[in-house]
């Protein structure tokens, strides 16, 4: 079973991505913010990630970021999943290493869509 | 809606738009023609279907036809029909076309563009390739609601997360508010028209390849047998005909056979490929099955 990482500062954004992608037959760790998915990545190095971008503590892009250069930290594939919309954003994420990214609100299609795209299904 | 509306509904749809509505679809009836109930301020189904059936009303009678024949699309929906366009259907076309320099692809049910606009990234994807070569995609489709939403190439968000991977969608989008809008390079590769593949379509011209995947669904055994006819004759004797994954040529024409290992691609058949001028030959196709 490949293993899924979501890390969102909502608690009911991480229970629908979880319900999803649980369904998509991922096993699913879930953190708060950018430090606790660091921690978690060096405990455990995840498959996918599903990154959100603004949280407290460390955001998704600091988090890609100290995870790229990590040990096995080139090896998950991460998607970003964020209400930062535009091209500009998009394109930071890309540059900093984001395999797919997912704009706010999303669905189970698009999350499929999405996954699939980067080989994860 | 009553029984008996419904049955009105059926042959209706049958007759102008060659649907063939089976009777588990009520549903999809409901689903599909209550938006139009309330635009209309008609209120009920049953009340839209009595209206119809008084005669006189066009743009109702078209509004219910669009309405049930529309389908959601994707961008690259079902992958697999593009990949077979890039590794198979492409580079034949390119050996053998090398000299004419020119491929034509139909998309026989282009809905909201999403299809004819996935080729087109293909394409442009392989331009290296593809050095003075001329391309044409034609889209079509029944409904002139959505061709016109195809041709402004502009979607929402929901839209373009679906298939859609995000580094195309920063190369060939441009960001327009809370919408997406397919540049203008992209757009100017495709032509639309409104076209229902109950009518002739000999006057298009022929097409290397022709996508028609998940229409056929719609009509009966012969209608199907006769589109696919039809389309054979629309086709060279290399070109390519892609259907839906679920959809199949056996029963229904000679015309045609499978491509091995390639689901949902088909090809013209030897024996009608070895015929000059009429490929339509009915007796020729039944040759094709006698092996």
């Amino acid at each position: 079973m490949k293993q899924c990482l979501v890390v969102d500062d909502s608690s009911v954004i991480r229970k629908v991505a979880r319900r999803i992608l649980e369904d998509m037959n991922f096993e699913i760790t879930e953190a708060e913010d950018g430090q606790v998915a660091l921690d978690e990545c060096r405990k455990t190095m995840p498959d996918a990630i599903l990154l959100d971008w603004n949280m407290p503590v460390m955001d998704g892009l600091e988090f890609l970021t100290s995870l790229r250069v990590e040990e096995g930290g080139e090896n998950p594939i991460v998607v970003f999943c964020t209400t930062e919309n535009d091209v500009a954003h998009i394109a930071r994420a890309i540059r900093a290493g984001a395999n797919e990214y997912i704009m706010k609100p999303f669905d189970r299609e698009i999350v499929e869509a999405k996954f699939q795209e980067v080989g994860l299904i | 809606m009553t029984p008996s509306e419904f049955e009105f509904l059926k042959n209706f749809l049958k007759t102008k738009s060659g649907l063939t509505l089976s009777n588990d679809k009520q549903y999809l009836v409901e689903s599909r023609l209550q938006p139009i109930a309330r635009s209309t301020k008609l209120e009920t189904l049953s009340a839209v279907i009595q209206t119809i059936q008084r005669g006189g009303n066009r743009a109702l009678e078209t509004d219910v036809i669009e309405a049930m024949t529309t389908n959601e699309s994707f961008f690259f929906r079902d992958k697999t029909p593009f990949d077979h366009f890039k590794e198979t259907m492409l580079p034949a076309l390119l050996e053998n076309r090398a000299t004419r320099r020119q491929i034509k692809i139909w998309c026989a049910a282009a809905s909201t563009g999403q299809e004819p606009y996935s080729l087109a990234i293909c394409l442009k994807e392989e331009t290296s390739k593809m050095a003075g070569w001329r391309t044409r995609i034609l889209g079509t489709d029944l409904s002139q609601e959505v061709l016109e939403k195809a041709k402004t190439g502009i979607y929402s968000q929901f839209e373009v997360q679906r298939g859609l991977a995000i580094q195309m969608l920063l190369k060939y989008f441009e960001q327009q508010g809370e919408m997406w809008q397919i540049n203008a390079g992209m757009r100017a590769m495709i032509e639309w028209k409104k076209l229902n593949l109950l009518e002739s379509f000999t006057h298009l011209g022929e097409f290397d390849i022709i996508f028609c995947r998940n229409v056929l669904i719609y009509f009966d055994q012969a209608t199907k047998s006769e589109i696919l006819g039809r389309l054979a004759r629309s086709i060279p004797d290399d070109g390519y005909l892609v259907l839906g994954a679920a959809e199949t040529v056996v029963g229904l024409t000679d015309a045609f056979k499978p491509v091995q290992g390639k689901r949902g691609l088909f090809q013209k058949k030897q024996t009608v490929q070895a015929s000059t001028g009429s490929v339509s030959s009915p007796r020729l196709a039944v040759a094709g099955i006698q092996r």
